[in-house]
């Protein structure tokens, strides 16, 4: 399979592995984003800032004190002859979720009846998708995450929200994603999660990171809670939420 | 005793900025960083500081600062007027810019306005002793971190200083205001220049595009000839699947109208960008006030890259070259120690003659 080398000035260039979403072409992406991790750690590529995986590309970006766009370029189609080895090495995370206080799931309701389904058939759904983490972006921590179950499929909202509470677990076409900040936001509101997606007394302020595989786990208003007071006070254990790598 | 420079009174937008806090566009951290590297570089290598320390970003208008430390030493570059109050009921002394400054406890450096550029730099010597969030310093005001508090610099902040004093050494000076060049703004084209027609990519290079209103740390809004897109842009002409977006991307949605995206730009996103900015002319954009007008032409990667190098070499000998700044009458300091090691005491009179006394308590006028 064939890439494409998009410009993006004299600091980057887009690796482009094709012009849809699909698993395949994201894994792809994936697998360059971590084969120039190792490249770099190994010494065999010098020069390279950092890599942006999204749904179909990897931007690359580089100093062009240090090297050149005509040296670089070639090094990438040899890591990508050499064979990218997909879907290696991700890890895999549980999201608690509350969908049971009205507060949390203003559009539970709404989403149901969109659907043709009963608000547990709603939440049953986003439960049992398979979900994996396609990029990070928009702002800090803020994931795209797709796989949704199709029979919930829904446009965004025609009317925004100006505000929507941190920790919001929303849906929109076909993703899921869960809000690291009170923002302005124009998807479907079915939950929420005690957990804060970015954090910055955490050594590592964003929680998720492009391939993480991962579900959600219902939980009760009174285990929000204390899962709440946990992450607010800073004691809350994360690595109870991660499985792999 | 801590050491801090105090804002008793705040500008329009100041923030700390170092070179911006690469390593996690991934997770959807934008880099932030300073706006000009060149004055940012520039003020920290007047201040004697490794070139990545963060210092503060002017943006129009500056603060008032009371030094709260036995000295220190800070370096201003950019068109200001600053001024120096010694004392609660001084009045104001104009200081230079594109030098560094000795300031005592008790005085108040006064930044002041930026004139016909939005944005200047002020370093201190040794940096401000503020934590560094994910291995930056730089402010990203819209999620909170880096910096001061993740914010703009308001009255009543202390800022926390490296450094209780700083020795009295030669105070340096740019030899020369630095070029950062003149006619159109150099682009590379792409990523997506193939979502544009031939027209349009021909207006975007043949016409002039004002700086509107909307222009900030994110990103710079055009005003000019609208750009035509090669599908209709209620076909999806003016929509991609997300992608990364680099330092200087220029963006065109469905309006027609080029957005450079700047330092606190989000790491993806879904309009096409025709083109992208040469890192050689970023600072210049970092500079633009709304209403000032800029067209642009077309280069090579290649060509990009040799230019950048060379910006660099051109940086790095302002740096070498620059002059012993001192205030009249003043003493060389450098040349006293120097010539010490030799014949005793240098004195610089007023007029400018060296005359060298035969013994250290002579040469008095």
């Amino acid at each position: 399979m064939s890439v494409r080398y998009l410009s993006c000035g004299d600091t980057a260039f887009t690796v482009e592995f094709g012009n849809e979403i699909s698993p395949e072409i994201n894994g792809r992406v994936m697998a360059l984003h971590a084969a120039i991790g190792l490249a770099q750690e190994a010494g065999e590529i010098s020069g390279v800032v950092e890599t942006v995986p999204t749904m179909r590309s990897l931007m690359v970006t580089y100093d062009p004190l240090s090297t050149s766009r005509a040296e670089l370029q070639p090094r990438i189609d040899t890591l990508i002859a050499r064979g990218l080895p997909v879907g290696a090495g991700s890890r895999r995370v549980t999201i608690p979720c509350c969908y049971d206080d009205p507060e949390f799931a203003p559009d539970l309701a709404e989403v149901a009846e969109r659907t043709k389904k009963k608000p547990e058939q709603v939440i049953a759904a986003h439960l049992a998708s398979p979900f994996k983490v396609y990029v990070l972006g928009f702002m800090p921590g803020l994931a795209y995450v797709a796989g949704l179950d199709q029979a919930l499929f829904l446009p965004r909202r025609s009317q925004p929200r100006v505000r929507v509470p941190r920790s919001s677990v929303a849906i929109a076409m076909d993703m899921t994603t869960i809000y690291p900040f009170e923002s302005p936001g124009g998807w479907h509101l079915i939950g929420r999660t005690p957990l804060w997606m970015f954090d910055k007394r955490r050594e590592q302020p964003v929680f998720l990171s492009p391939g993480d595989s991962l579900t959600f786990e219902r939980i009760d208003r009174k285990s929000f809670d204390r899962i709440a007071r946990e992450v607010e006070a800073g004691t809350f254990d994360w690595s109870s939420l991660v499985k792999g790598k | 005793m801590s050491a801090a420079l105090k804002v008793v009174r705040a500008g329009l937008f100041d923030t700390l900025q170092d070179l911006g806090r690469t390593g996690f566009m991934a997770l959807g951290m934008p880099t932030a960083g300073a706006m000009d590297r060149i004055g940012l570089g520039l003020a920290n290598a007047l201040a004697g500081n490794p070139a990545n320390t963060a210092g503060i970003e002017i943006g129009v208008m500056g603060p008032d600062l009371l030094v709260e430390a036995d000295s220190v030493r800070v370096a201003l570059v950019g068109p200001l007027s600053p001024q120096l109050i010694d004392g609660p009921d001084a009045p104001p002394k104009p200081l230079d810019s594109d030098r560094s400054h000795l300031l005592k406890r008790g005085q108040t450096l006064r930044v002041g306005m930026i004139e016909g550029a939005s944005t200047a730099y002020v370093a201190v010597a040794g940096g401000f002793a503020l934590p560094s969030f994910m291995g930056s310093l730089s402010t990203y005001s819209r999620a909170g971190i880096g910096g001061f508090e993740g914010r703009k610099l308001a009255a009543g902040d202390l800022l926390p200083l490296a450094k209780t004093g700083v020795p009295a050494v030669n105070e340096r000076k740019l030899a020369q205001a630095f070029d950062y060049g003149s006619g159109p703004i150099r682009v590379i084209w792409g990523p997506q220049e193939d979502y544009f027609s031939e027209a349009g990519r021909k207006t975007f290079v043949e016409s002039e595009y004002r700086v509107s209103k909307e222009a900030d740390r994110m990103g710079i809004r055009f005003e000019g000839p609208v750009i035509a897109h090669a599908k209709p842009v209620d076909k999806g002409g003016a929509d991609i699947i997300s992608d990364g977006i680099a330092p200087g991307a220029i963006q065109v949605p469905g309006a027609g109208l080029p957005i450079v995206l700047m330092a606190d730009r989000q790491t993806v996103g879904g309009y096409p960008k025709i083109a992208t900015v040469a890192s050689v002319d970023l600072p210049r954009l970092g500079r633009l006030l709304p209403g000032q007008t800029v067209r642009f032409v077309a280069i090579t990667v290649e060509e990009a890259e040799a230019l950048r190098r060379d910006q660099e070499a051109r940086l790095q000998r302002a740096i070498t070259g620059f002059a012993v700044a001192r205030p009249p009458g003043g003493i060389d300091l450098v040349r006293l120690y120097e010539e010490n090691l030799i014949d005793g005491v240098v004195f610089d009179s007023p007029w400018n003659v060296t005359s060298k006394p035969s013994s250290a308590e002579g040469g008095t006028k």
